[in-house]
């Protein structure tokens, strides 16, 4: 207790830093739910939500332990229809704890997945966990009692009620949404900061020499599994349950995984920030090009050019990234923060 | 050559000999004194061989180390040091012999395990982690005595502050040991070579190991950066006690550092003794110049 006081007393409240978190409150639960239109929270903030606590996942994989995965929507999957399930099967069940247990079997799932990796590295690691993929989407079309015999096997996701409100309006959904991401978010932020964030940076930089040191490096590597799984399981959930508020497999197929590998390598591995930046690009890029391009072609950019066209764009960008600048947007920022700050001072 | 390599085998062979002839009693007690020995040696290699293919790296090696002794193995390139250093830390699995770490004797070392039997190497090329701070990189050479899991890390619950700040005091004497103190918060990727090279230095030496195994530390250095790196290794002996092996290609830093050094030469030990005894082997000499009339090395 003393030494708690102390401590308090000894640390300087760095404003500078809670500055940017304060604003980010404010905004949103103050101005989004005030005065963001209904299309806006739909066809954006909640897409833009979900994928990025998806790409807050797979980065911890990946960008920070280094264990390539293509399987990120099929973790999704899991997440969503166990999510469904657990809500459908258990009477009474809080959506918290349906969540939580949505994100274990995902985590579990993502264990069985990523036993290749104690083996596998690099490309072949990644088309290891392609199997996870093409097994998960094989699982829950074949055996009907997943999407409880729904012949169509889509099935619309269950009523929103947090304590006994509803949250099945937009906004009710969004304020489920970004209260998941922001706390699972600051969890991984923390978790990265950890000895255990820097043994998976360690286990990515370099093996062999990890391994000496003493650190378990197949615990580590199971461990990324078993949390990157989790938390792709619980973006799942929000995918479904608050966005297309339906489930189905369909949705969560290859492109999807693709889609959140771009999404980190756009906004920059090993970078929370990356997560979000790349997501925002991903989901607000396509409506761009498709107003620009209705603005300069008029009616000859129709949705198959539009398609083909942000197929084109994004492969470029990727490439573009790539080379030139690994570390993304989240980079870019940076710079570009460095330089409006030494012109303004 | 071969009068001085008799020499010494028959030298070494004269007591049991003489056990022989005495009878029963005395080959025993020349076993126990034997053993003895043994148990002396912080380490000791017997009969370690391994080949990749058809290429023999190492033949029958012997090679004792004392406790606090700086042991050093040198011979041409591809004379396999470091396949014995990788032996000894476990990366390599010799085809036979055995390697007694401390009185604990392996076929395989574990190299899981190799930090909490006491022993911490550094690479012959950078191994650092490219992605940590100075600071992180030399903290994550304790990473073995950490218990604290990720949940408790996550919740900053008492057990993993206890663990950072315990480590963090160590890890500020060895950065000040090693004078790193200004570069601490850099990444490390953004140091220059010599510098890395004496972080990972600093990242085996904070796990106050027994043993140090080092593959070339001054490898690629400015002639004032080796004596510096030259310096920390000696200080670490004596300030610590640590025991050292150290593969080097510069002799001035070999003869200069080491109690002992052994040669070896197409994957056998052709030489082993003080740095006069070696400094003027002819077989020394032969393998290092091709010919038997070099003065010195
Ligand atoms: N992992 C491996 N696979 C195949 N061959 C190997 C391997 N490691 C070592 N060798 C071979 O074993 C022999 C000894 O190599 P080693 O690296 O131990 O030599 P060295 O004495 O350290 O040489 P240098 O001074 O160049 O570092 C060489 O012929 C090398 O090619
Ligand atoms: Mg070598």
């Amino acid at each position: 207790m003393a030494v708690q006081a102390l401590d308090a007393a000894r640390v300087p409240i760095d404003w500078q830093r809670l500055a940017l978190p304060a604003v980010l409150v404010v905004v949103a639960y103050g101005l989004i739910p005030a005065y963001a239109s209904s299309y806006l929270v739909e066809a954006i903030l909640l897409p833009f939500l979900a994928l990025s606590l998806a790409a807050v996942g797979l980065n911890l994989l990946t960008g920070y332990c280094g264990q390539l995965s293509l399987g990120s929507s099929a973790f999704m999957a899991v997440g969503a229809f166990a999510a469904y399930n657990f809500n459908l099967r258990v009477d009474g069940l809080p959506l918290a704890a349906t969540m939580i247990l949505a994100g274990i079997s995902a985590a579990g799932i993502g264990v069985v997945f990523g036993l290749p990796s104690l083996r596998l590295r690099g490309f072949y690691l990644a088309v290891s966990t392609l199997a996870a993929q093409f097994f998960v989407q094989w699982a829950l079309t074949k055996f009907g009692w997943f999407s409880n015999y729904n012949p169509s096997g889509v099935i619309s996701a269950p009523h929103l009620i947090v304590a006994g409100f509803p949250l099945d309006g937009a906004t009710g959904r969004y304020l489920l949404s970004v209260t998941t991401v922001i706390v699972l978010t600051a969890l991984v932020w923390r978790l990265v900061n950890s000895a255990t964030g820097r043994n998976f940076i360690a286990v990515r930089d370099n093996e062999t020499a990890a391994r000496v040191i003493g650190v378990p490096v197949l615990r580590t590597k199971l461990l990324a599994f078993a949390i990157s799984s989790f938390i792709i399981g619980v973006a799942g959930v929000l995918w479904a349950f608050t966005y297309l508020r339906t489930v189905e497999p369909a949705g969560f197929n290859l492109d999807r995984s693709f889609q959140i590998l771009f999404i980190i390598i756009i906004g920059g591995l090993a970078s929370m920030r990356g997560a979000f930046l790349g997501a925002a690009f991903i989901v607000v890029f396509p409506l761009v090009l498709s107003r620009l391009g209705a603005f300069l072609f008029g009616g000859l950019f129709d949705s198959g050019v539009l398609d083909m066209s942000q197929r084109i764009v994004l492969g470029a960008l990727i490439i573009i990234f790539l080379i030139a600048e690994p570390s993304g947007l989240s980079a870019l920022f940076d710079r570009l923060k460095r330089r409006i700050g030494s012109r303004s001072s | 050559m071969i009068g001085a390599s008799l020499g010494v085998a028959a030298y070494e062979r004269a007591p049991e000999i003489s056990g022989i002839l005495a009878g029963a009693r005395p080959v025993e007690d020349t076993r126990q004194a034997r053993q003895s020995a043994k148990a002396d040696a912080m380490l000791a290699l017997s009969g370690i061989g391994i080949s990749f293919g058809g290429v023999k790296a190492l033949s029958d090696i012997d090679l004792e180390v004392k406790g606090g002794e700086i042991r050093a193995v040198i011979g041409p390139n591809g004379a396999g040091k470091s396949s014995l250093i990788n032996i000894i830390s476990g990366l390599y699995h010799a085809d036979h012999g055995r390697i007694a770490i401390d009185g604990q004797s392996f076929s395989q070392v574990p190299a899981s395990r190799l930090a909490r039997l006491g022993v911490a190497r550094t690479f012959q090329n950078l191994a650092l982690f490219g992605g940590l701070s100075v600071r992180d990189n030399v903290a994550s050479g304790r990473v073995y005595t950490r218990r604290a899991s990720f949940v408790e890390h996550i919740a900053n619950l008492p057990r993993a502050r206890r663990e950072d700040a315990g480590i963090a005091e160590k890890v500020d004497q060895t950065i000040a040991f090693l004078h790193l103190e200004a570069v601490a918060d850099r990444l490390v990727a953004s140091l220059p070579y010599g510098l890395q090279k004496r972080v990972e230095l600093a990242r085996a030496l904070v796990a106050e190991p027994k043993i140090l195994l080092l593959d070339e530390p001054m490898a690629g250095m400015t002639a004032t950066e080796k004596a510096e790196m030259a310096g920390f290794v000696r200080a670490a002996r004596d300030q610590h006690g640590v025991t050292i092996i150290l593969i080097e290609h510069d002799i001035g830093v070999v003869m200069g550092l080491s109690d002992r050094v052994a040669v070896l030469d197409y994957g056998r030990k052709i030489a082993d003794g003080t740095p006069a005894e070696v400094r003027t082997d002819p077989a020394v000499i032969r393998a290092y110049i091709g010919t038997a009339d070099g003065e010195d090395i």
